[in-house]
């Protein structure tokens, strides 16, 4: 067995999950409070155009990254107005909010860099040298990159924050039982706000990586991520830690699929590797995958 | 009774919130676009009398400023404003089904000739020239089936797309220095597989025992547009050896061009001259001519030569090449430029073949 080539694969797969993870991750707190959100793509998107602008017209790509979660938790309030204060279909205007981040972010492509296809070309984050990390061959290259740190430790405190805090028990009573929470002095809206602007902040996050990654913004540069962080999401049962195992699983598939292509199999077969996991997965081995009861249904205090 | 009415004022609200948000954006949509024909009509009254000849045109997905095939395609319209001062209009078409309503919309007005860019134009242009067989069509691209033929008011241009892609593959073979070379397409289709076929042929040709790395972004035509695949397919195909990769794939080649950079290899560009997009990284580009077909077909229509049927470019007719300037001199090198003309020589006087598939 060749180790470099396992590196390899290895530091693809993570640099390949880094994206759906932190959309993942987001979208549990969305979902744990009873928000459906399939706004992600539409996040990631505006996240990583708020990015490249930022990044473009100051040279700093910190500023960027702050950039990029002001988009996110900007295009998730659209969202948490929507569906929390007016109590509209959530798909509907997740699906919206998609279909105005995609057009938008073109639009402003044009006016402002004068171009449908990419942005002028951003600085990228200075890299990280971390003790014992940075020894490790290949895979070095993937833990010197300040966002990779950055969605570890935030996998880890999202988890912490949802199941060991106050604050992610009161989240969860508001996905599970509003009425109930409500009862109890819980203030469901607040609370559903906190959910559904921190997933925009995380899977804003995910857009400024895609943007950082490339060094520019490209048109349509999520590529339906948002959507697949949403099946990683459930994959993972609406937990922190398990989406971001079910993301790097699908980087994995997706990994393999492009280091198999080339050789002697069709490549419309190895094509099919990330979808027949994600089959197999969802079928096979996760068991029963049970949504938050209020997941998806609006909450109005008083009922007629 | 408060709730119910609170509800419905709610409700109402929300209403007029999202009429107001459509409505925004259709006046922005509607201003930007109304503003640029505005321009246009201007220009063409300004730069000749009487009422000149219109030319319709609308763009594929990407739209102008792609800096790829719909700004050459462009290029084609102004040099044709410039040197047969023909007046034009363009649409740039969201996704989907714009296409057949915006092709209609041209040839209804007072458009003498309707272009459509890009192979997704086939079937709506061919209805369109159907339904209109006074007006003149051009589809660049077209994707030629046996079934129906071509209406004799339609011609498909189409591009030798091999032929500029041997060329390719032959300065590519020429100039590595792992014998491994890499080529990423954007979806697995006959146009794409041209470009393939023509590449590992002109490697092959120079340099018999050239292994290619082939790698395609997907199967459906997001394809052309996931430059984050780009990337990880091209650093890849750098890490099994490949030091000069060739990609046809639409803006995912810019993740390419990326994955070039930060590995310090070589790729090679498609349609436009990309050296901009990454200076010093991109080898030469191979490109397509669409604005000299573009400005043909106008020509044509202007003396009434059109003719309906299959038009194909290739590198006799000057509709495909390599780019070589100062940019690149250095990268390319005489020799191996020296080497290539003598190949391109032979393609045109039919000596050379280049399969397509």
């Amino acid at each position: 067995m060749d180790w470099m080539i396992v590196l390899t694969f290895v530091a693809q797969t993570i640099r390949i999950s880094v994206p759906y993870t932190l959309a993942a991750v987001g979208a549990t707190f969305s979902e744990r409070g009873g928000v459906v959100n399939i706004a992600l793509e539409g996040i990631m998107l505006n996240g990583a155009f708020t990015c490249a602008l930022a990044t473009y017209y100051t040279g700093n790509p910190w500023v960027g990254i702050l950039a990029a979660v002001a988009g996110g938790v900007a295009t998730a309030l659209i969202h948490a107005v929507v569906t929390i204060t007016f109590r509209a279909e959530q798909i509907v205007s997740g699906l919206a909010i998609n279909l105005f981040a995609a057009g938008a972010t073109r639009f402003l492509l044009k006016v402002i860099f004068g171009s449908s296809s990419n942005s002028g070309r951003i600085a990228g984050l200075p890299e990280w040298s971390i003790p014992v990390l940075r020894e490790i061959p290949v895979v070095s290259t993937v833990f010197s990159s300040p966002l990779i740190l950055t969605a570890v430790v935030l996998v880890v405190l999202s988890q912490l924050a949802l199941f060991k805090t106050v604050f992610g028990l009161r989240l969860r009573s508001v996905g599970e039982h509003p009425e109930a929470a409500d009862s109890l002095g819980v203030r469901v809206t607040a609370m559903r706000y906190a959910g559904v602007l921190a997933s925009g902040a995380l899977a804003g996050l995910g857009g400024a990586w895609l943007a950082m990654d490339q060094h520019s913004f490209t048109d349509g540069m999520s590529g339906g991520r948002g959507y697949i962080a949403l099946a990683a999401m459930i994959v993972g049962k609406w937990n922190p830690l398990g989406a971001a195992g079910a993301c790097l699983l699908f980087g994995a598939a997706e990994s393999l699929q492009m280091q198999l292509q080339g050789g002697n199999v069709p490549t419309h077969f190895i094509q099919m590797i990330p979808y027949v996991a994600t089959i197999a997965v969802l079928a096979g081995f996760i068991g029963r995958s049970v949504p938050p009861a209020a997941d998806g249904v609006p909450y109005q205090k008083e009922r007629q | 009774m408060n709730t119910l009415h609170s509800a419905r004022g709610k409700r109402g609200f929300f209403l007029v919130l999202t009429g107001l948000c459509v409505w925004l954006l259709l006046a922005a949509c509607s201003l930007s676009c109304a503003r640029k024909e505005k321009t246009d009509s201007d220009e063409a009254r300004s730069g000749a009398a009487g009422a000149p000849f219109k030319v319709g045109l609308v763009f594929d997905v990407g739209g102008r400023g792609d800096k790829s095939f719909n700004d050459s395609a462009y290029r084609g319209l102004v040099r044709a404003k410039e040197e047969l001062g023909v007046s034009f209009e363009y649409i740039e078409p969201g996704e989907g089904s714009d296409r057949a309503s915006a092709l209609r919309l041209m040839a209804k007005g007072d458009a003498r000739v309707v272009f459509g860019i890009g192979f997704l134009f086939t079937d709506d242009i061919t209805q369109t020239a159907k339904e209109f067989p006074d007006k003149k069509f051009a589809c660049v691209d077209y994707t030629v089936t046996d079934a129906g033929g071509i209406p004799a008011n339609l011609v498909a241009l189409k591009f030798r797309e091999e032929e500029g892609s041997f060329l390719i593959g032959a300065i590519a073979a020429l100039k590595s220095k792992t014998g491994k070379l890499g080529f990423v397409g954007g979806m697995k289709i006959p146009l794409i597989k041209k470009f393939e076929a023509g590449y590992v042929a002109g490697a092959t040709y120079v340099r018999p025992d050239v292994k290619v790395l082939v790698s395609y972004a997907g199967v459906t035509d997001n394809a052309f547009k996931n430059p984050s695949k780009g990337k990880e397919l091209a650093l890849t195909q750098y890490s099994k050896g490949a030091d000069v990769i060739f990609h046809a794939s639409g803006s995912t080649g810019l993740g390419v061009f990326e994955a070039a950079r930060e590995r310090g290899k070589l790729a090679i560009g498609v349609d436009s001259d990309q050296y901009a997009e990454a200076p010093g990284y991109i080898l030469t580009s191979m490109i397509k001519d669409v604005d000299v077909a573009v400005l043909e077909t106008i020509r044509a229509a202007m003396n009434g030569t059109f003719e309906g049927g299959v038009r194909t470019l290739g590198l006799k007719e000057g509709g495909i090449n390599y780019v070589y300037d100062d940019n690149n001199k250095a990268l390319i090198g005489e020799d191996v430029r020296a080497a290539v003309e003598t190949l391109k020589q032979k393609i045109i006087s039919g000596e050379i073949v280049v399969p397509s598939t």
